[in-house]
């Protein structure tokens, strides 16, 4: 063992000569890329017409930083050989790491449940929550499609816009209750799935990638141009808000209304609305993980990811693809219409605007972080990527650079998510037994 | 026929800047066999690259307007082809071993770290630019209604051309272009037989991003204005026209943004321009559908 290090950590031997040349052409690099865009700043000049104006020091900091950070690179290499863990460490610690998985997953979720009356919470992190849980359940949503089904999905904001518009407009013109509307959303969504779906599931990995965004835009495009249904860009507003088994929350009802503080004899405060809608989403998006880990055991499920692991093998044995594909797009897309019509009822207001494609982005980005199929993993990821930037709120503006960054990172690191989970739910033979 | 002689010309200058970028599109595509999401940004990059060009040529005082023209085209070209190699390099090589969904994944990473990072240093607003290249010829005219082909137009479809003969070439006649078929059709071979695959693989992302960068500068003259934005909707439409054309086929890719160049010239004439994008993408479902090789496409065989 030993020996096998010694023999590796001469392979990787740190040759600075090499090294430096490197982080020189990396420096190079950089510098041609700086040059245009960092060193020339295009501006407004004094007369209105624009002028470019150098800013030589941008350029110098990005090459230092470069060439810095690529010879700490190859040191970090060289000290570090390839001792990887081999690659049953790995299992066995994943396997550990898997049987705590339950134990949290209850911790999580008796947390969530709690959230509302910690000591240190305020209206604000009860509203951070609901955001989160919305992402996450949108997630969960998605993760049906992209987890299970393996079909990548870029246009999923498009199902979630169409249960919101659903909801407002049934709730704007007709008065129809958040109830009444909340499964007619998801109908609707699980419509537009199929009509989406039926022509262009037969298409490959990356071609549905395309044609998914390019329907979002439809969408998005329809939404904002069609003024007299959808009202534009300017959206819907007054959006009926969701009552408590018909009590309403508000502090003067309208005639013949019990208000939610005067049915329970307590005092009115604007925060049981906001606790209210945290409640409901937290239902909402457990709602959504049971049906996942309930279908993953139905044959639907199974069909799915079968079809994931192989399409040729699922045709030969006589599986329809394009119904399998179909429900899991529908059912990705009904959950996502829930999610919609939950947000449309908690804005209160909703336009073009809050369907666009770096929506549908972050959503797969959680599923992808969460490790594409793990329900555990989209929580983690959910948290992070929803709560982290929220916390580093003074770099707002680098907020959608880093996540961009990061989405690289993480696919260069570790392709298949903080939690991977591509384990088929059932096996012919145990482990390491039977034919394998 | 007027009006239509009009959209013409319009649909012939839009469809060769689409045809440009998907040339990007296709190369990659033909490769690696993957979608660079990232291309639109690239061509985003160019046209900033051009409308900072012409402004500091403009303040230097360079009046000659072809010489400014070729110092901007081959200022875009080249450090933009930087910024395509350096995409590949960072964002595709690691993962070539791995999963298709994550070299996408990745690229649509990439696509949102160049637009924020083109708005971190260049600002959000909309940069205009003076129209370096004015006035153009009168086609037609008759009952109030004028023809006109702008010198612009006409720069950018024989450019276009050009273009494409010379690119044509390269691919057909040179080494590098063998080394490229040779590569497309059996990576593992290519090895075998002492082609430098790593690098024969960033050769399309560098050539890419200088016809993209090409098309920046068309754009940003054509139009007068570029903002951080741009990149999205345009590599949308012109991944369409290599879908539409048969992706992996550069004749292809030409055709077609030429062919959805012209539809949206018309659609938006004769229709409504607020839905011309929804046409764009509606013909791609169409093309998918009924025919997924596209117009000039081979078909594609998958072996178990």
């Amino acid at each position: 063992m030993a020996e096998a290090v010694a023999v590796k950590a001469g392979v990787s031997r740190f040759d600075l000569p090499q090294v430096l040349k490197e982080a020189a052409l990396a420096a190079f690099v950089a510098f041609l890329l700086a040059l245009p865009l960092a060193g020339l700043h295009l501006t407004a000049g004094d007369q209105g017409a624009m002028v470019v104006e150098t800013r030589w020091s941008w350029v110098a900091i990005g090459v230092v930083a470069v060439f810095v950070g690529r010879l700490l690179l190859a040191v970090l290499r060289a000290v570090r050989p390839a001792t990887r863990l081999s690659s049953g460490v790995a299992e066995r610690g994943r396997q550990r790491f898997a049987a705590y998985l339950p134990y949290a997953a209850v911790a999580a979720l008796i947390a969530a449940v709690a959230l509302p009356f910690l000591p240190f919470s305020d209206r604000y992190i009860v509203d951070l929550g609901t955001t989160v849980l919305i992402y996450i359940m949108l997630a969960w949503g998605l993760n049906i499609v992209v987890g299970l089904a393996g079909l990548l999905d870029l246009g999923y904001v498009a199902f979630y816009a169409v249960g919101a518009y659903t909801y407002a407009l049934l709730g704007t013109t007709y008065g129809w209750s958040f109830w009444v509307c909340l499964p007619v959303a998801g109908t609707m969504a699980a419509f537009f799935g199929i009509l989406l779906g039926y022509p262009v599931l037969r298409l490959r990995g990356d071609y549905l990638a395309i044609v998914t965004l390019g329907f979002g835009e439809i969408i998005r495009i329809i939404l904002l141009n069609w003024v007299a249904f959808t009202g534009g860009p300017n959206g819907i507003s007054s959006i009926p808000r969701p009552s408590f088994f018909g009590l309403p929350f508000t502090r003067r009802p309208d005639e013949g209304e019990v208000p939610f503080h005067e049915f329970f004899g307590i005092d009115y405060s604007g925060e049981h609305r906001v606790i209210f809608l945290y409640y409901l989403i937290l239902i909402l998006a457990l709602i959504t993980n049971l049906f996942v880990l309930r279908i993953r055991k139905l044959p639907i499920g199974r069909a799915w990811e079968a079809l994931r692991e192989d399409e040729i093998a699922c045709r030969a044995l006589g599986l329809n693809p394009t119904n399998i594909k179909l429900s899991a797009f529908a059912l990705g897309a009904m959950f996502g219409g829930f999610a919609g019509s939950f947000f449309a009822t908690r804005q209160g207001f909703i336009s073009p605007e809050s369907f666009v494609f770096i929506e549908s982005a972050i959503i797969l980005a959680i599923v992808v972080l969460g490790g594409m199929g793990s329900q555990t993993g989209v929580v983690l990821a959910g948290i992070a990527l929803i709560v982290l930037p929220e916390i580093a709120r003074e770099f707002a503006e680098f907020r959608m650079l880093v996540f961009g960054g990061a989405m690289v990172l993480i696919m260069t690191w570790r392709p298949r998510g903080l939690l991977s989970h591509r384990e088929p739910t059932v096996r012919l033979a145990p482990r390491g037994k039977g034919a394998g | 026929m007027d009006y239509f002689i009009q959209q013409l010309i319009n649909g012939l200058t839009l469809g060769s800047i689409y045809g440009l970028i998907a040339i990007g599109y296709t190369m990659v595509y033909g490769i690696i066999g993957m979608i660079n999401f990232a291309h639109g940004e690239i061509y985003m990059i160019g046209a900033f690259i051009a409308v900072i060009g012409f402004t500091l040529l403009e303040m230097a005082g360079l009046g000659f307007v072809p010489l400014a023209l070729l110092v901007v085209l081959l200022a875009s070209m080249a450090f933009t082809a930087a910024y395509g190699w350096t995409l590949e390099r960072i964002a595709y090589r690691p993962l070539r071993g791995s999963f298709r969904l994550a070299a996408l994944i990745s690229a649509i990473g990439m696509s949102i770290f160049l637009q924020n990072y083109v708005q971190l240093l260049q600002g959000a607003r909309v940069k205009p630019l003076q129209p370096v290249v004015t006035g153009g010829l009168t086609l037609l005219e008759s009952e109030g209604f004028v023809v006109r082909l702008s010198y612009v137009q006409i720069f950018i479809i024989v450019l276009t051309l050009v273009l494409m003969v010379g690119f044509a070439a390269v691919i057909g006649r040179t080494a590098l272009g063998r080394a490229q078929r040779a590569c497309q059709q059996d990576r593992t071979m290519a090895t075998l037989l002492g082609i430098d695959v790593d690098r024969t693989i960033a050769i399309p992302f560098v050539l890419g991003a200088a016809l993209a960068a090409v098309a920046g500068v068309m754009v940003a003259m054509y139009y007068g204005v570029v903002d951080f934005f741009m990149g999205f909707i345009a590599g949308l439409k012109a991944f369409t026209a290599a879908v539409l054309g048969g992706i992996g086929s550069l004749p292809g890719a030409m055709l077609g943004g030429i062919v959805l160049g012209l539809v949206e010239a018309f659609w938006s004439g004769y229709f409504s321009v607020e839905y011309k994008d929804v046409a764009a993408f509606g013909i791609l479902i169409l093309v998918l559908l009924f025919r997924p090789t596209g117009l000039l496409g081979s078909p594609e065989v998958e072996k178990v």
